[in-house]
């Protein structure tokens, strides 16, 4: 009884949501480094997991500063996916003709591998940034086209009519039905985008850059500097959760009346 | 003829009788006139004939129900009726006007409420003010009024997904006669709803038609639903749809419940389902 009656702050803590994951990280690491020290894991295979953080917290400018082009390049590429993709999956939804003449060669095109063709780009756009968003874009594209076109198509026929009965013009009608019908699968999308997005920029520094978290990636390679390069990794990591998570907030602040969001509303209000 | 039931026999066995009702002559000039009026889907070999030519009319302030078997076509009549479709032959006129695409005077209430859910309930009945361009502010009082008028007040604030399906419905009825539309055309209106529920909103609805005098539409498979609430009954035959026959209903304009038990409300309804038993399908 007495345990039902005052749940320690600890266990409470303890069973908060956002901190399950970490949890789960801290036994993840305590497995690696307890790996290395039972099985004699010599360093320049796997690193121990202290030593990933000492260069984390040694190289932590560096790695900062190198992450700033990182996140350029797919913060940029990620809004190129979703200024191109949208409208054209309102195409695809729209005209029968448009689809069936662009959604083939959209799905042709993403069987493409990105690494095999970034160099392309190298040798198109040089070794700047363009190439790196390029990539991300490429990478980010496809989940936000295939799902908003879903959301689009998903519109019940029904609610359509209605509104063009009451004699809305079609961009009205458009604005006021259709478009925040799909938000919730254009959200969906650009999740997935944006965490692709990460690895299209990297893909991107790999093929040609003195800059970018892709780069450290692949000099440390080259040196068998492996604990620089996990750091690396775990920068990259950083980088997707923060833009899901800031997607994830976007996406609560834009369709707070979403079946998926409605516990929240409840909580909230 | 007193009970105004002039029907020819609707035992025989020929498919299509043209029933007349005691209406005479309507003029053309007011209500909805429909004549010659067939639509066909498709082209090619693929041609399916939804709607035979019908030709009827509807009176201003007539509660006009249509009632048959399903697929017969009734939502397709619904639609070419409120301009969403384009009928294969024929013409439809609304006032004198010939219907060629959709001319806004009319509100649609479907099987489904179909409120938008990113929208509170007032703002789901302001839809059409949206829609039209109107300005909001007139009209805020007014939907408050209709939403009042069904037993929604206090609502307004409300997301469609908090209310039952009773009252979703209620809702989209109040968004159909929001910008106070001459015609009101209601598609299987209460078909989602509980057999208890449904009674309710056809009383509801009956009395919604005798204070607003709205012309209204309504579709249903329901015999008795169809007698309870019409001026005029249409039944149609089997896809694809045409005519079977057109019944006045000698009720009165005030109508209970116990109407249900009244002998010409009966007798109305059996003789309107043996159209359907005469063809073997249950409605």
């Amino acid at each position: 009884m007495s345990e039902k009656k005052a749940p320690g702050s600890i266990s409470k803590l303890l069973n908060a949501s956002w901190l399950r994951p970490f949890l789960l990280l801290v036994m993840i690491v305590v497995g690696w480094d307890l790996a290395i020290r039972i099985f004699n894991i010599p360093a320049y295979q796997i690193p121990a997991p202290g030593d990933v953080v000492k260069v984390l917290y040694t190289d932590w400018p560096e790695l900062l500063a190198q992450s700033g082009p990182t996140t350029y390049a797919t913060l940029l590429g990620f809004l190129a996916s979703a200024v191109f993709g949208i409208p054209i999956a309102m195409l695809i939804a729209g005209s029968r003709t448009v689809e069936s003449y662009v959604y083939p060669l959209l799905v042709f095109s993403q069987s493409i591998p990105k690494v095999a063709i970034a160099p392309l780009f190298v040798v198109w756009f040089g070794f700047g940034i363009v190439p790196k968003i390029i990539a991300a874009f490429l990478l980010g594209f496809f989940p936000v086209v295939v799902s908003a076109v879903q959301g689009f198509k998903s519109v019940d026929p029904d609610m359509v009519d209605l509104a063009r009965a009451m004699k809305g013009s079609r961009l009205r009608v458009f604005c006021a039905v259709n478009l925040p019908h799909a938000l919730p699968a254009i959200f969906s999308g650009l999740k997935v985008s944006v965490t692709l997005a990460v690895v299209g920029a990297v893909v991107g520094e790999f093929v040609g850059s003195n800059s970018g978290i892709g780069y450290v990636l692949q000099r440390s390679i080259g040196t068998f500097d492996l604990p620089t390069m996990f750091a690396a990794l775990v920068i990259l990591a950083l980088l997707g959760v923060i833009l899901f998570w800031l997607v994830d907030r976007i996406e609560r602040f834009a369709i707070p009346w979403h079946v998926s969001q409605r516990a929240d509303v409840f909580i909230g209000s | 003829m007193t009970a105004a039931m002039r029907t020819m026999s609707v035992d025989q066995p020929s498919a299509h009788l043209r029933v007349v009702s005691e209406q005479s002559a309507p003029s053309k000039a007011s209500g909805i006139n429909l004549s010659g009026v067939s639509k066909t889907y498709g082209t090619g070999d693929g041609q399916v004939q939804s709607l035979r030519p019908l030709d009827f009319h509807i009176n201003d302030g007539e509660f006009f129900v249509v009632v048959g078997p399903s697929g017969c076509g009734k939502s397709t009549l619904l639609k070419l009726i409120s301009g969403l479709l384009a009928p294969t032959s024929g013409e439809i006129h609304v006032d004198g006007k010939k219907v060629t695409e959709p001319h806004g005077d009319v509100g649609i209430v479907f099987q489904n409420a179909l409120l938008l859910p990113w929208r509170n309930i007032i703002n789901n009945v302001l839809m059409p003010i949206d829609m039209k361009n109107l300005p909001r502010e007139k009209y805020i009082p007014r939907a408050k009024e209709l939403l009042k008028m069904v037993g929604l007040e206090g609502f307004e604030k409300k997301l469609p997904w908090q209310l039952s399906g009773g009252m979703q419905q209620r809702a989209s009825i109040c968004r159909a006669l929001v910008h106070d539309p001459k015609i009101m055309m209601m598609d299987e209106p209460f078909g989602a709803l509980d057999a208890m529920t449904r009674e309710k909103m056809n009383v509801e609805l009956s009395r919604i038609q005798r204070t607003t005098g709205k012309t209204i539409l309504l579709i249903t498979h329901s015999i008795p639903e169809a007698v309870f609430l019409a001026d005029k009954v249409l039944v149609m035959t089997e896809r694809p749809g045409g005519i079977a026959a057109i019944y006045d209903v000698p009720l009165g304009r005030e109508r209970t419940l116990d109407a249900m038990s009244n002998p010409i409300f009966t007798d109305l309804v059996a003789r309107i389902r043996k159209h359907f038993m005469t063809n073997s399908t249950l409605d």
